[in-house]
């Protein structure tokens, strides 16, 4: 256990309000430190190039693509995964828009959707069809973009 | 309540006895109806029979044996179950039986196999049977504790009323009861006019848990001190692995051993999935690159090119002399299409957890068949049927490529070779876009002949490429053809050809390069439907007729197909003038014993810029189990479909497939998305698939409309290699 590549390097994380130390590379991706040392599956590996989306968490509110930001940009931020999108119970508005207009097939893709609408209803509550276009572009290969348009406009009037 | 419970990990939900050994997998079908013993659940509650569950707090656990991976089979096949059951829907859960506890009953589930568009067509009959008995007994056991004749109870909402005394109870203060009784030998289901669970668009089951992240995918199962696997297969199928490098990699961090798998894969296990994958990319690995290492996408596209001139074929469909009628033409119309390799791209990368010993071999994981999930097990590890088991858990995605059992099987070898750690096997995206089962590549000559007075009297459809068959189910083909090569080209069956033509010769020359193919969502559809809708297109334009008033006069006998097809012309305004700027296309087709039909409307910036604006699409399924489903069903599978036409199309150098990952293997977005409005219009009488048929009429609907925007006819898949894009 030797060398420079064996030592013990560890990192802060902030990761739905709780602080975790996990012991990885700083160079190790976000998403994996997310699921594998934290222990959080509901942020998703898709392609590791931050090309589809599924791995979409908050990064101090904004939403970013977990396989593309090293631990070490992450330290001392506030990071939201999935899991941590609920609060006092209750969940966040697009989940239960999401509910509602029973968007998921699979799933597997739509928690990083999710992550992202959120963001988006944040800085745009009432996102139109042109900002929904710009905004959302994570990979749905059961193609739910229809419903997921119409539950984000359920979600903005909610 | 209301939801897909997630499978219990190590914990088994029954005793499994020991079932007849290798011939368990390939005993006929029983019919999964009643079941030897009464087998409780893993919380003690008792099985009315193999189908049906039912707690003291009346939550009723319907057992469904297809998977589930995103198509709302599970959703569809539980409301079946509920409706003959007569419980209460609000208290409806689900769970996975699984391959071993099927070996041990005698298959008292029947086929596990999620494909073709099977899930629900294939196996409503008996499902429905299995709700329909524990009813019967579930009020048997409440007339025998009332002492009161059966036929004066009926039952409703999980309530069963004894009605001359106006006496209740619930099922589940009965289900213990009734799980010792005989089952019924027979039992009369319900007309499916009087449905009152199946038929309505419900919602899912298994959504909350996927809103909210719990949803245990194969990704996600977490063992006892698991080790993870990344592994790498000769980029060349045909291949081998030589020779690597273990000591290059021995020291990273993480690592705890390099496995060969099989003769043509390496895998290195360690801590970690991100340890093990750095540590694979870091590992020096010779291939033996085998026979195949010098075909290209261009020598594939010569050799299927020679098979489109004459030569031996496999004939599909024919009827009169298509060459005398050919050569007695007024006129002739000829055209060459083809269509590209496709890789699945299942959003969650293919994986399979696995924990073998020599007493026993368990694997979790995502499947679209679990019983050859289990024989890939039992071949792997060597292994008895009563030794093995796959614990199913949802798919990120299928699409037909999780029908195959590679990741199952390298999975197995790899724990194999450390008895005792549980071994997780996760591809990464560049391993899956590699080392698909790909949508086969053909290229089709269209030959039609019109008489004197401009009607169509001949069509030789001469199809030259690959069978799925002939590599991944040899047993399936006929004297040597592949039937499925003529989905929706056949003169009668699940999926016959639309139209009567006096002359007509449809053949395939089978040519099957090494990349291996695979059952790609629609199979065969995706590409039969855009040469015979394109060319139907062509050949109206070509006689200066209306493409539906064309196709009319050849389908008075195919009254199914022509309704869909009137629906969406209908529904899209078709013969009456457009919006500005926009232009339309029509087609139709038939698959998986449904007839569905798209039309679309669509507007050309620049010649090579185009914008879906809306597609109309109808399915006549037969039977209509969730209509809100079957209608994200359609606007789904558009997404998979455009998304290949445009997009798609894996080519390959040097033997090896090119596109590595999503930035070369692109997929559409929400911007890109056309309106889809669905008309399901079942007209009953038979049962027909839902996930799969439709997506094969929008690709030739916007071809069809592309050429009433342009005038020019786009003959070749993907779009993009003629620089045409979305809009």
């Amino acid at each position: 256990m030797d060398g420079p590549s064996k030592g013990i390097a560890m990192a802060n994380l902030t990761i739905n309000g709780k602080s975790f130390t996990v012991d990885v590379e700083p160079d190790t991706p976000l998403l994996w430190a997310i699921r594998e040392n934290v222990g959080l599956t509901g942020t998703k590996y898709g392609c590791g190039i931050a090309q589809c989306g599924a791995c979409t968490v908050h990064i101090d509110g904004v939403a970013t693509r977990s396989c593309g930001v090293a631990v070490s940009e992450a330290e001392g931020k506030q990071i939201t995964t999935i899991e941590g999108l609920a609060s006092g119970g209750a969940l966040h508005k697009v989940q239960q828009a999401w509910i509602g207009n029973d968007v998921p097939q699979c799933g597997y893709c739509q928690s990083g959707m999710i992550m992202a609408v959120a963001a988006l209803l944040k800085d745009k509550p009432k996102p139109t069809d042109a900002d929904i276009d710009e905004a959302i572009t994570n990979i749905c290969r059961c193609g739910t973009f229809q419903q997921v348009r119409e539950a984000i406009h359920a979600a903005a009037s909610a | 309540m209301n939801k897909h419970v997630a499978p219990q990990i190590n914990r088994r939900a029954f005793v499994i006895g020991t079932a007849a050994i290798g011939t368990g997998l390939a005993l006929g079908l029983d019919i999964p109806f009643g079941g030897p013993a009464m087998v409780r659940a893993a919380d003690g509650s008792p099985e009315v029979n193999a189908w049906v569950v039912i707690r003291p707090d009346d939550t009723v656990v319907i057992r469904v044996a297809r998977s589930e991976m995103g198509q709302g089979t599970l959703t569809g096949l539980a409301q079946l179950v509920a409706e003959e059951l007569e419980c209460d829907w609000s208290k409806v859960t689900t769970e996975f039986p699984s391959p071993g506890q099927n070996v041990a009953r005698k298959r008292i589930w029947g086929d596990f196999s999620t494909g073709g568009s099977r899930g629900i067509r294939t196996s409503q009959d008996y499902v429905r049977k299995g709700g329909a008995a524990a009813r019967v007994m579930l009020i048997e056991a409440a007339a025998n504790e009332w002492k009161v004749p059966a036929s004066e109870c009926t039952a409703a909402n999980s309530v069963i009323t004894h009605t001359p005394s106006g006496k209740t109870t619930t099922y589940g203060k009965v289900a213990d009861a009734a799980a010792k009784l005989t089952p019924p030998t027979d039992v009369k289901l319900k007309d499916p006019k009087d449905w009152k669970i199946a038929g309505k668009g419900l919602k899912r089951l298994d959504t909350p848990d996927k809103v909210t992240g719990a949803t245990v995918y194969g990704i996600d199962v977490k063992l006892p001190g698991m080790l993870n696997a990344a592994i790498r297969d000769c980029p060349v199928t045909g291949g081998t692995l030589k020779s690597y490098d273990e000591a290059k990699i021995a020291s990273m961090k993480g690592v705890k051993k390099v496995v060969k798998v099989g003769d043509t894969a390496v895998a290195v296990v360690a801590d970690t999935f991100w340890h093990a994958k750095t540590a694979l990319d870091a590992l020096p690995i010779v291939w033996d690159e085998g026979p195949n290492a010098k075909v290209s996408s261009a020598s594939i596209a010569q050799w299927l090119a020679e098979g489109l001139e004459g030569g031996p074929a496999y004939v599909g469909n024919s009827n009169g002399d298509v060459n005398a009628a050919l050569a007695g033409a007024a006129r002739k119309v000829e055209a060459v299409y083809s269509y590209p390799y496709q890789n699945h791209a299942t959003m969650e990368p293919l994986n399979a957890t696995a924990l073998y010993t020599p007493d026993k071999c368990e694997v979790w994981c995502g499947t679209q068949n679990g019983e050859a999930a289990m024989a890939a097990v039992l071949e792997a590890s060597e292994l008895s049927a009563d030794k093995c088991d796959v614990h199913k858990l949802m798919l990120g995605g299928g699409f037909g490529r999780r029908g195959q059992t590679d990741y199952v099987r390298q999975a197995v070898l790899i724990a194999k070779q450390m008895p005792g750690t549980p071994i997780k096997l996760l591809w990464t995206r560049e391993e899956d876009m590699t080392h698909g089962r790909y949508h086969p590549v053909t290229q089709c000559k269209m030959t039609a002949g019109f008489d004197a007075d401009n009607n169509l009297t001949a069509l030789h459809m001469r199809i030259s490429g690959q069978s799925i068959q002939a590599t991944l189910r040899p047993a399936g083909l006929v004297n040597g053809m592949d039937p499925s090569t003529f989905q929706g080209l056949n003169p009668k069956g699940e999926a016959a050809f639309g139209y009567s033509i006096p002359n007509l010769l449809i053949d395939h020359s089978m040519r099957n390069p090494h990349i291996i193919p695979g059952f790609w969502r629609g199979v065969n559809v995706n590409h039969n439907a855009i040469y015979v809708e394109c060319f139907m297109d062509e050949l109206a334009h070509a006689v200066n007729q209306d493409p539906l008033e064309f196709r009319r006069k050849l389908m008075k006998n195919h009254l199914k197909n022509l309704a869909v097809l009137e629906a969406v012309a209908e529904k899209i305004g078709w013969g009456k003038p457009a919006p500005q700027g926009i232009s339309r296309g029509l087609a139709h087709y038939m698959g998986f014993n449904s007839y569905v039909a798209a039309a679309a409307e669509i507007s050309v910036t620049d010649g090579s810029k185009i914008k879906v604006h809306r597609i109309v699409a109808a399915t006549d399924p037969g039977y209509a189990v969730n209509p809100a489903q079957i209608d994200r069903q359609i606007s789904g599978s558009f997404v998979y479909g455009l998304t290949g036409l445009f997009y798609g199309g894996c080519t390959v150098k040097d033997g090896a497939i090119e596109q590595t990952n999503f930035d070369t293997y692109n997929s559409m977005r929400i911007n890109e998305m056309p309106k889809v409005e669905s008309i399901v219009m079942p007209s009953g009488g038979f049962w027909g698939g839902v996930g799969e048929p439709t997506i094969c009429v929008a690709g030739p609907a916007v071809l069809n409309a592309y050429f009433a925007a342009t005038g020019k006819r786009i003959r070749s898949v993907p779009l993009r290699d003629q620089n045409i894009t979305f809009a």
